[in-house]
């Protein structure tokens, strides 16, 4: 992935927003923060920070587009991580590229409706042309609620059959939850970073960081509320701890008598409440330094 | 010491406030390091177990000032599912600094809360103050009901204090120790998810206490991580605590770590148990540690 790719990558297209950039006085409204991200990845910067950057895309499958803003939603930390460690090389709401480019790191959000011929070739091109590729979000890792969907609704009534990704691609690394959460993005975002440009400390801690979230992308493309039941408390591992109930974004998990109780009609199969469960899956060598590896977040995500 | 986990410092410690010595399971030392931490504002709330709708049912619950706070003193020997107010906290009470008291489960929790915030928005930076209580195991409520009804032939609602010590369950009424039973009759009613349990001493709070160690009315406290410490120290010079050394303690140390080794030991093998080597014919039970 050379400076070339990014630079044929910047220049589709580019022409409008430069001009725009241009005329463009520094204001405030969001529209024009947005424009002011490009001078990053463009000439005077490009020189030395850009050669250690991972590159990273957001595809967009069958979503809501909540997971972007939830990456968005880093806020000022955003700015940072595309500053120093990721170039936002694909994104349709945010970068104006429109073919699937080589990446380092494709974060796919929704997911894949096997009715629409452009997805397909979307989601093969986006396994093809990515080193890594992350499972952004409920949709994309279990269905979520495209699990329901049954066709009939405008302007594409015939659209009906919807599949995470890793029904149609091997998907490498999972982060669940609808939507999941800035901090979590943020957390693989970063991970991904050292294991791919770190030196051997920080890829040992980014491995084993990130194998739990790679297991569970081995472990399939199913989730319900129902597997607190199934893989925790029918395997005599609940300890009754409530990070389940605090994790469902539909407040469909309620703790009675110390044990989760899942409303299942109103689970939307997400995948969050047995991914936040410390009896799903618990690292003792990552959980045991938490404080040192809070403290080198905090430290990187200095602007 | 592997099993006590890393701390920069242990303590015998009790609260230096009268009114929380009175109701204190032991030494008082968590409703203490609460209640100063709301009154210096180094949290805003915290998570503790309050009183629920049946006697000595825990609810979790969000205090944010030292009346509600104490409410919640004294020790409920069953489960309080505190992480489940987690996001309420930071959420609906809009907490920025939250204080949250755990068995060495739930403390876990928080830390792969903070590291893995799956579907805890805006959690992970808003935990200031996790305080771990040692446990060697839980008992669900109806199993605790039972032990209490049954075995020691005494009303829930007339309990005053329940305790473990000296290898017994013990129940006390207005009239003192009512009953007694040996803890090897309650084995059979703590929560299945305890065997796997591989933490005595809370390892990842940033501040751990229990009773074992120390002489009655007082806590052993191992101060962990350096939240923990500054808090600690606060306390104790505000006079909110008082902390000696453990130097000389009986039973001390040796006892606490003896009961670590045994507790994580057992789990692991009954690990190694669910792992069915030894049957070919049977699969292997999940094991949630990698």
């Amino acid at each position: 992935m050379g400076l070339l790719d990014k630079l044929k990558g910047l220049l589709f297209g580019n022409e409008a927003v430069s001009e725009g950039k241009q005329d463009a006085k520094p204001g405030a409204k969001p529209a024009d923060a947005k424009v002011e991200q490009k001078p990053i990845i463009t000439k005077p910067k490009e020189e030395k920070p850009v050669a250690d950057k991972i590159t990273v895309g957001h595809v967009h499958m069958s979503g809501c587009t909540g997971c972007l803003v939830s990456l968005a939603d880093n806020y000022e930390g955003l700015l940072t991580i595309l500053d120093k460690y990721a170039d936002l090389v694909y994104c349709l709401t945010l970068a104006d590229v429109r073919h699937i480019p080589k990446m380092d790191v494709a974060l796919v959000e929704g997911s894949v409706c096997i009715n629409d011929e452009c997805s397909m070739e979307e989601i093969l091109e986006t396994r093809e042309n990515a080193a890594i590729v992350v499972a952004l979000g409920g949709c994309a890792c279990y269905g979520n609620t495209t699990r329901f969907c049954r066709g009939g609704q405008q302007n594409q009534p015939q659209h009906e059959g919807y599949l995470p990704i890793g029904d149609l691609i091997k998907v490498d690394v999972y982060i669940p939850a609808c939507a999941p959460t800035p901090q979590q993005i943020r957390n693989v975002c970063l991970m991904a970073y050292l294991l791919l440009k770190g030196n051997d400390e920080q890829k040992a801690l980014a491995t084993a960081y990130l194998t739990p979230l790679m297991n569970l992308a081995a472990a399939g493309t199913e989730a319900c509320g129902c597997d607190l039941m199934t893989e925790v408390i029918n395997q005599g591992l609940c300890c009754g701890c409530g990070s389940c109930a605090a994790a469902c974004p539909v407040r469909a998990v309620t703790m009675q008598y110390g044990k989760p109780q899942i409303e299942r009609d109103l689970c939307i199969k997400c995948g969050a409440c047995y991914a936040q469960c410390p009896r799903s899956f618990f690292s003792f060598d990552v959980c045991g330094q938490y404080e040192s590896i809070t403290n080198l977040i905090a430290e990187v995500m200095k602007p | 010491m592997e099993y006590l986990g890393q701390y920069k410092a242990v303590y015998k410690a009790k609260s230096g406030c009268e009114d929380i010595l009175a109701k204190a399971q032991d030494g008082g030392i968590v409703t203490s390091m609460f209640a100063y931490a709301l009154e210096t504002g180094i949290i805003d709330g915290a998570i503790v177990a309050g009183p629920g709708s049946e006697p000595y049912k825990p609810e979790p619950m969000i205090a944010t000032t030292v009346e509600e706070l104490f409410a919640s003193r004294g020790t409920k020997y069953s489960v309080s599912p505190n992480l489940a107010l987690i996001k309420e906290a930071t959420r609906s009470y809009g907490l920025d600094k939250i204080g949250i008291v755990g068995t060495p489960c739930q403390i876990q929790a928080v830390r792969k809360g903070q590291l893995y915030p799956v579907g805890l928005r805006d959690v992970p930076d808003k935990i200031v103050l996790a305080l771990g209580i040692f446990c060697m195991e839980n008992f669900p409520y109806q199993g605790l009901f039972q032990m209490v009804e049954d075995h020691c032939a005494t009303k829930i609602e007339n309990v005053t204090k329940m305790d473990i010590g000296k290898g017994k369950f013990s129940v006390y009424t207005e009239r003192g120790v009512n009953s007694q039973i040996p803890l090897k009759v309650t084995h059979k009613y703590e929560q299945p998810g305890c065997h796997v349990c591989l933490d005595y001493v809370a390892n990842m709070a940033d501040i751990s206490t229990g009773s074992v160690g120390t002489p009655d009315g007082w806590s052993t406290v191992f101060v962990r991580s350096a939240a923990g410490e500054a808090a600690f120290n606060k306390a104790v010079e505000a006079g909110w605590i008082i902390a000696e050394s453990m130097d000389g303690v009986k039973p001390g140390l040796e006892l606490v770590e003896k009961l670590a080794t045994e507790k994580i030991t057992k789990n692991q093998k009954y690990l190694e148990h669910r792992a069915h080597k030894d049957h070919a014919a049977l699969k292997p039970l999940r094991n949630p540690y990698i």
